[in-house]
């Protein structure tokens, strides 16, 4: 049978000679690998101060995004939880009141949206399933805490701030092929936010 | 005779303060080793580079809470650490430190106590530190402890054995049980009279090897660190023990480090003795360089402690038991009978 790799080697329970019996020059070769590790770069990263690099498409801890004008994208469809397959999303609806059209997006909006982050398996799929391109998926790490009620992430975590200095980057969550799926005419109302177009082009064309 | 007293005093003080602060030092160095021949950082964030950590260790130890179980009697258990810390810091008396230190034409000897039975009353203090260890493991009144105890307990005594009859043959060649004198026998580096190395480990190699083995053990170092393997024996003789007497235990494990250390450094090599001592002529200048010369010897000796710890793993107790009464003890008597007969071959006795 041919072996997975060449590493094998057949054990022989052959007498020892006298001078592997005696252990010292295997107890010195054992120190020289030892000795060997010592100069070595450690392996260790020093985690607050020093990150790892992460992957370009990282999942990692989720964003809510908001619009041009600053108003939630979510419209509290219920498709993240159901994609959901660790049952991490859960969120309650209400209606958009008459002059919230700035805050609220759409006529209905999550008035609670909360994702479990120790639930959490950070799949991408309610990234997937939103149709209004409001969550997403982002490169920051959850960081840990005390309580497991803390870990469950209301709208004050999870949406993104208003001003531009307060947003958050996703565009590396979107791949060529999401790109251009994108660009299918119906997609074309969610049309993510745009630094170049300003909100006056914007408003006009609506 | 006061300003002798006086002097004495500040040495005692000045060894058993830079005993302490080695010691503490071991622990950092200790996990600092570990983690570089393990490809890891160690502690760093104490400080710069980790130097507080000792301190904040010793404070967290003076933090927690005492716990003398109800079961154990209390007077020995109190004992225990006590004795353990008090016999590792009483054989630091009889090392010389460094050659005799000249002020106003009186000589102030680095030795605390210049007895002539230095290396008797070396091996006598070790041996009754094992009687920390029995009694605390005892008075825990808890399996554990008492397993972790008998195992001390034997093996000090094994290894002692081996230990006293290899030092035997190192006073065969030295021919005195001084330390002073064995420190000065082993002046400079190469002796042009005998036309030989004269450091006693280029004289009797076997000897050291065999010393060093049996230091290893009688320290309760790794691989010999059967009494307090946690895998087995849920931390040993000090199952029970919590604050600072745990830490009295802990402490008095690398006070004894040093110790040896240092009587290793000074049986074997040459102590303060550098070579081409002899090219500087003022003996305050000497004295100073060859204290640092101590040190670092010792110092080494106890990275290579460390080193052995990290590398090799421990023993089954058999091998151990093995170890000591057939391999160690025959071969030290063999080795003492054959430096017997080269003696008196070469006609030194």
């Amino acid at each position: 049978m041919q072996s997975l790799t060449n590493r094998s080697k057949v054990v022989s329970n052959k007498k020892m000679t006298f001078l592997e019996r005696m252990y010292l020059p295997a107890i010195l070769g054992g120190m020289r690998i030892t000795m060997s590790h010592f100069f070595r770069k450690p392996a260790t990263i020093n985690y607050p101060e020093v990150k790892r690099p992460i992957a370009e498409g990282f999942r990692g801890q989720h964003v809510l995004k908001r619009d041009e004008i600053g108003a939630e994208r979510c419209t509290a469809c219920g498709l993240c939880a159901v994609a959901c397959p660790a049952e991490a999303i859960t969120m309650t609806a209400a209606e958009r009141k008459k002059g919230e059209e700035h805050l609220y997006r759409e006529e209905k909006y999550a008035a609670v949206y909360e994702i479990n982050m120790l639930r959490c398996i950070f799949c991408g799929l309610c990234e997937e399933a939103c149709p209004k391109e409001s969550i997403f998926l982002t490169d920051r790490i959850v960081p840990s805490d005390f309580e497991r009620n803390d870990f469950v992430y209301g709208k004050d975590k999870l949406v993104e701030g208003v001003t531009d200095d307060l947003r958050i980057d996703i565009s590396k969550r979107q791949t060529k092929a999401v790109l251009e799926f994108k660009t299918h005419p119906e997609y074309q109302h969610n049309k993510l936010w745009d630094p170049n177009k300003s909100i006056k082009s914007k408003n006009a064309g609506h | 005779m006061s300003t002798y007293i006086i002097y004495k005093l500040i040495l005692v003080v000045a060894v058993f303060a830079i005993s302490l602060l080695i010691a503490m030092y071991s622990t950092y160095g200790e996990r600092k080793i570990a983690a570089f021949l393990q490809d890891r950082l160690g502690p760093n964030r104490a400080g710069p580079f980790g130097l507080l950590q000792p301190l904040a260790d010793g404070l967290k130890m003076f933090m927690k809470e005492e716990i003398i179980p109800n079961v154990s009697n209390k007077f020995l258990f109190v004992l225990g650490p006590g004795l353990a810390m008090l016999t590792s810091l009483c054989t630091s008396a009889v090392i010389p430190w460094g050659p005799d230190l000249v002020i106003n034409g009186i000589k102030y000897p680095l030795q605390v106590a210049d007895v002539n039975i230095g290396v008797l009353y070396l091996f006598g203090v070790v041996s009754i530190g094992v009687y920390g260890i029995m009694i605390g493991g005892w008075a825990s009144n808890n399996k554990y402890s008492l397993l972790g105890a008998l195992r001390a307990s034997s093996q000090m005594i094994s290894y002692e054995v081996a230990m006293g009859i290899s030092v035997i043959t190192l006073i065969m060649i030295t021919g005195s049980l001084s330390t002073t004198h064995i420190a000065e026998q082993q002046h400079g580096f190469y002796n042009e009279h005998s036309g030989w190395l004269s450091w006693n480990v280029f004289k009797n190699p076997i000897t050291f090897v065999i010393f060093f083995i049996c230091a290893l053990a009688e320290t309760n170092r790794a691989p010999f660190d059967l009494p307090e393997c946690e895998t087995e024996l849920v931390g040993g003789y000090h199952t029970e023990y919590s604050s600072m007497k745990l830490g009295f235990y802990l402490f008095a494990e690398y006070v004894n480090m040093f110790i040896s250390s240092a009587v290793m450094s000074l049986f074997f090599f040459g102590g303060y003795n550098f070579p081409w001592m002899d090219k500087i002529h003022d003996p305050n200048t000497v004295a100073i360089i060859g204290t640092v010369v101590m040190f670092s010897k010792t110092i080494f000796f106890i990275f290579v402690f460390m080193w052995i710890r990290w590398t090799i793993p421990r023993f089954r107790y058999d091998q151990l038991m093995n170890l000591g009464w057939k391999i160690l003890i025959p071969l030290s008597i063999i080795n003492l009978v054959a430096t017997g007969l080269l003696l008196w071959g070469t006609g030194r006795i």
